[in-house]
């Protein structure tokens, strides 16, 4: 497998490692819940298909990038460099 | 008689101006290079090869290629001996030792062969049925047995003394197979300016034109062959790789490839492995692997004499050999033809042809007058006989009466399948044919295509267009264009394809003789009707109960021979039976390939501290400590032991002073305006209000709660702080605050760079450390307790300006200090503080010294911090804010991580002050029986404290800082131990802290 990141351009897998779906967003803060933070931790869907997820390019630039995948396929359809892919995905 | 009774006077492409030695079974024969195993063999007139791996039955060649599902031998011997390689691909070399394998005594009397006279106790299904019942039985008595009775070869007992490696390659345009669709495949593209790598498991490019006298544009197929391979060496961007297996297709163009480079050798070249694994990056790869011949199946068709067709001229053609001077074709297409007239060209006599077809070409009746054969069509071979060896066959002619014919080779030609693996390595399926009656290729995975016969069109016509045609077009979407140069394609014609029969069922019931689907596994067409008859009809089912195609060939020859025969009991029709996908490897791989040199002390790299030379010429005792390898301790002569070197140690270092390597602590240096607030965040405790020049122990948590790592960081300035953690976690505290920083907080200012490999970092520890830097810190840097106290962190310089920094820091208890210089400056240092110290009595110390050092001082370490324990369970609770978010703050207050009976940290002292503790032991109540539920905790950290004269630990206990002067057991049944401890304090050693601040 291999993944376009857009600093180093297309490296194999073995450079990156995988973390987690991409949405869940953290709640900061003092006013945040123990509820909150359970679903920001524990609770994911398990797509058959699209996903977006966060990679590690720890072994290249070592940013942090936004893959979305094909869960069946693993054909990748976009790796996007962060934050702005956070921001943009929050609005 | 010759050497070589079966080797033809000429022809072939053997050099027989080289001939080789060597040995099977210990018998010595010669052979030519050029040869396969399996050539050589044959060329001997050696038929029986191997025992078969259940009935054991007498087994020779069936083919001339990787699909060999019965030749397995063992190659070699000693540490090098190699089992389960196949003698059709086996490359002959001088001195090569071959040894048939799976018979007992030997190969010619084989005891175990009467396995085949209790053939119905060994069906499909007999591991489910027979060894069901008792359980106990399995283990003790049948797999013994079967091991015995069974298996295929016998690995090596002793390392391999090769080394094998790992390579990378990119390119355009990967095509798979070096016949005339891949050469075509690879000219086109290449003249078209693509980057080429061509891979082909041959040691020789050609394919079949290797083995078939064909012409291609009016001149014989060599001449091509010759041109097309002199072309495709003068390009620049080509790369041809013999003796390649392309054996898996991985997600977005990625191929394993495995090279055998020196197994053609007897031992590989100075500095070159013995075998190669690439994984080869393309954007295009053309599947040009060709096909495989397909047997028929009926009684005796293992009989060794019984070979397919093609592999006949294979060794007649290309190995100058006869596999028999007496032959018979049974063919059920035109294609075969070319074998009997090869074979009678060559001088075997062809007693007969016969053909399934009842109509043939008046061509083909010419040409079995002209070689003397005599023709029966329509009709079948029933059965072969003969044992060891073939000496006659029953054929059923088309009234169905039964003609009895001498022989001692029966070639079988009965169509072909595309070698299509690859392709559904993407889990997509093949689809059925029906006008070629195979699998062809169905959905690719992306970027491949099929050319030739590996796509089903078995034309060598077709093949040389395909391949041009897929190789231009792949190197047009890699950006290139047309190339120059043209090629005449016309290829002499090839007659009518095989109209296959699958099995010649016929004979008496059950009388007459074992008909094989799967050679290599042992499974009869009787198998299959008994597994269609018990419901095992889907093909998944088949598989497994019937074990066909699950040997290592990967059912190669086998699996739609197979299907067929189970849609003939079914009714169906056999793409309504189903297929079976293939997986990597194509053909079995090394484990040694794919490890490469990443076994042993090279399993991972190795890192040393910059002071490692330094402490070799003290004389250390290194040890490993992940990835690192550090000094343990620094044995003095006259040492009797590790303990009595340690003790010297802690104790030199608590009276005077001792020097330690910490440099392989992770360092990250953190500058912006935020980094105090990113602290707070990813700390625990509390850090937007250390001062600049001062440094702070930190505890980090995971977000569920749990502790992380711990370390200190200083302030060196306004906007920089320089981070330390473990030694362990140095890579994951990394990955964890980019994390952090880029994915949760990207608005903070921070920036941050491991720094770890950047510094050589030394302890000072003892109540005359700063006696010690005083002699090596320049001088106009104060380093008094008052300019300099505890917890004071700065840059300094040494060495007359050499940039360092000291932080007054302290793991011991001790007045300590930690120095950080260039790694390139860490010999210097070393031998700096040792001339300083000299004085003082300076004592090197190792890691055994540091962990008595902080057991007695009670600070946690690995062992405690094991990512199953909270910061309270550490006695540590009191370093979580309550005043700001940081990470892992809401999951600590889960109800589970705060209940009162979490065992908590505290220290153990032995009763018997005489007796070891050990780290591991459980704590039980005194009396109480050694059970789960009486289970207290463990004690995690274990140390002889010369001070306190005893062992000491650490551990958690429930409820143990309330249980101080408790005793209880702490209990090691794997070493024996059994010991009666009291719970104290776990800072063993100045409870008060005094000594910290000198
Ligand atoms: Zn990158």
């Amino acid at each position: 497998m291999r993944i376009d990141c857009p600093h180093c351009g297309s490296r194999d897998v073995q450079e990156f490692i995988y973390l987690r779906d991409a949405g869940p967003r953290r709640p900061d803060g003092m006013a945040a819940t123990l509820a909150e933070m359970h679903v920001y931790l524990h609770e994911r869907d398990n797509p058959a298909g699209r996903h977006r997820e966060l990679w590690y390019h720890g072994s290249g630039c070592r940013a942090w990038l936004v893959v979305t995948r094909d869960t069946r396929t693993h054909a990748v359809f976009a790796v996007e460099a962060l934050p702005a892919s956070v921001e943009s995905a929050s609005t | 008689m010759s050497p070589q009774p079966f080797r033809t006077p000429a022809g072939g492409l053997i050099d027989r101006a080289k001939p080789f030695g060597f040995s099977f079974d210990g018998r010595r024969l010669e052979g030519y290079e050029g040869d396969t195993l399996a050539s050589a063999l044959l060329a001997n007139g050696v038929r029986l090869v191997g025992r078969s791996f259940k009935y054991h039955r007498p087994r020779g060649i069936l083919s001339a290629g990787s699909e060999e599902p019965n030749a397995l031998v063992e190659l070699r011997s000693g540490a090098r001996r190699e089992p389960n390689t196949r003698a059709t691909t086996a490359e002959l070399f001088d001195g090569l030792e071959a040894a048939s394998q799976n018979r007992w005594p030997s190969l010619d009397f084989d005891l175990l062969s009467v396995n085949s006279l209790f053939g119905s106790a060994l069906a499909a299904g007999f591991y489910y049925k027979t060894f069901m019942w008792p359980a106990a039985f399995w283990e003790r008595v049948y797999e013994p047995l079967i091991r015995r009775a069974a298996g295929l070869g016998r690995a090596a007992v002793a390392a391999d003394p090769d080394h094998y490696e790992k390579a990378f390659a990119f390119c355009d345009v990967l095509v798979i197979g070096g016949g005339p669709a891949g050469l075509s495949a690879a000219l086109s593209a290449g003249r078209a300016g693509a980057r080429v790598i061509l891979c082909d498991e041959d040691f020789a490019l050609g394919g079949r034109l290797l083995s078939d006298r064909r012409m291609i544009g009016g001149r014989p197929a060599a001449d091509w062959l010759a041109a097309t391979l002199a072309e495709l060496e003068s390009m620049p961007d080509m790369r041809l790789m013999r003796r390649s297996t392309v054996f898996g297709v991985y997600d977005h163009g990625v191929y394993g490839v495995v090279e055998r480079v020196s197994d053609h050798l007897p031992t590989p070249p100075p500095f070159q492995p013995r075998q190669r694994s690439w994984r080869i990056t393309a954007k295009r790869a053309i599947l040009a692997a060709g096909a495989i011949e397909r047997p028929v199946v009926f009684a005796g068709n293992d009989t060794p004499g019984v070979m397919l067709a093609g592999a006949v001229r294979s060794y007649v053609n290309r190995f100058g050999v006869l596999p028999g001077r007496e032959a018979v074709l049974f063919t059920t297409g035109d294609d075969g033809w070319t074998t009997a007239r090869d074979l009678a060209d060559a001088g075997a006599r062809v007693v007969a042809i016969v053909d399934a077809r009842a109509e043939i070409d008046a061509g083909l009746r010419a040409l079995a007058e002209r070689i003397g054969a005599r023709l029966v069509t329509g009709a079948v071979v029933e059965s072969a006989h003969g044992g060891k060896a073939l000496r006659g066959i029953s054929v059923r002619n088309a009234a169905g009466h039964h003609v009895e014919m001498a022989c001692d080779l029966l070639a079988v030609s009965n169509g072909w399948n595309p070698t299509l693996h690859l392709t559904s390595h993407q889990n997509t399926r093949p689809v059925w044919d029906a006008t070629i009656a195979a699998f062809v290729p169905g959905a690719m995975p992306p970027g491949l295509v099929a050319a030739g016969s590996a796509a089903g069109r078995f034309r060598l016509e077709q093949a040389l267009d395909g391949g041009a045609r897929l190789g231009a077009e792949a190197a047009a979407e890699c950006g290139h264009g047309r190339g120059a140069g043209t090629t005449d394609r016309t290829a002499d014609d090839e007659g009518l394809p095989a109209t296959p029969v699958w099995r010649v069922s016929g004979g008496s019931g059950r009388k007459r003789g074992k008909a094989f689907v799967d050679f290599q596994n042992d499974v009869t067409d009787f198998d299959i009707e008994l597994s269609a008859r018990e419901g095992f009809r889907a093909v998944e089912h088949l598989k497994r109960y019937t074990t066909l195609g699950m040997a290592t060939d990967q059912g190669k020859t086998s699996n739609v021979s197979g299907l067929a025969l189970m849609a003939e009991q079914t009714g169906k029709l056999i793409p309504d039976t189903g297929t079976t996908i293939f997986r990597p490897p194509y053909t079995p791989v090394a484990i040694g390939a794919l490890g490469g040199h990443h076994r042993g002390r090279d399993f991972r790299p190795t890192r040393i501290s910059p002071t490692h030379a330094w402490s070799e010429r003290q004389g250390a005792v290194f040890i490993e400590s992940g990835a690192w390898i550090r000094a343990q301790y620094y044995p003095q002569p006259g040492e009797r032991d590790w303990l009595e070197t340690v003790n010297r140690e802690v104790l030199a270092v608590r009276a005077g002073v001792g020097v330690c390597d910490v440099s392989t602590l992770g360092k990250i240096d953190l500058q912006g305006r935020d980094v105090g607030v990113f602290l707070d965040r990813v700390y625990c405790n509390t850090w937007s209000t250390l001062p600049i020049g001062k440094a702070r122990y930190g505890l980090m948590l995971r977000e569920d709660g749990f502790v992380m790592d711990d370390g200190t960081t200083s302030r060196l300035a306004d906007d920089h702080y320089l981070m330390t953690t473990t030694t362990a976690n140095a890579g994951k505290v990394m990955q964890h605050l980019e994390f952090c920083h880029q994915v949760l907080w990207p608005e903070l200012d921070v920036r941050m760079v491991s720094v770890s490999e950047r510094w050589a970092q030394a302890a000072i520890a003892g109540p005359r450390s700063r006696d010690v830097l005083r002699g090596v810190v320049d001088g106009q840097h104060d380093i008094s307790d008052d300019a300099f106290p505890y917890l004071a962190a700065r840059e300094v310089t040494v060495g007359g300006g050499i940039p360092a920094r000291l932080f007054r820091i302290s793991f011991s208890g001790e007045r300590a200090f930690e120095l950080a210089v260039p790694s390139g400056f860490g010999d210097a240092m070393m031998q700096a503080i040792m001339a300083s110290g000299r004085d003082y009595g300076i004592t090197p110390y190792g890691l055994e010294a540091l962990g008595v050092l902080r057991i007695e001082k009670g600070h946690v370490a690995g062992s405690e911090l094991n990512g199953q324990t909270t910061a309270r369970d550490l006695g540590l609770g009191k370093m979580m804010s309550s005043k700001k978010d940081y990470i892992g703050r809401l999951m600590a207050t889960r109800p589970a991580l705060v209940e009162a009976e979490r065992p908590t940290l505290a220290g153990f002292r032995p009763v018997d002050a005489s007796q070891r503790l050990r780290a591991g032991a459980h704590f039980l109540g005194l009396g109480q029986p050694a059970s789960i539920e009486n289970d207290e905790g463990h004690m995690t950290s274990t140390a002889y404290s010369p001070h306190l004269r005893s062992w000491i630990g650490l551990g958690r206990i429930r409820n143990g800082a309330t249980r101080i002067g408790e005793r209880v057991r702490a209990y090691d049944p794997v070493r024996n131990g059994d010991v009666v401890v009291e719970i104290c304090n776990p800072v063993f050693f100045d409870p008060e802290g005094a000594r910290l601040h000198g």
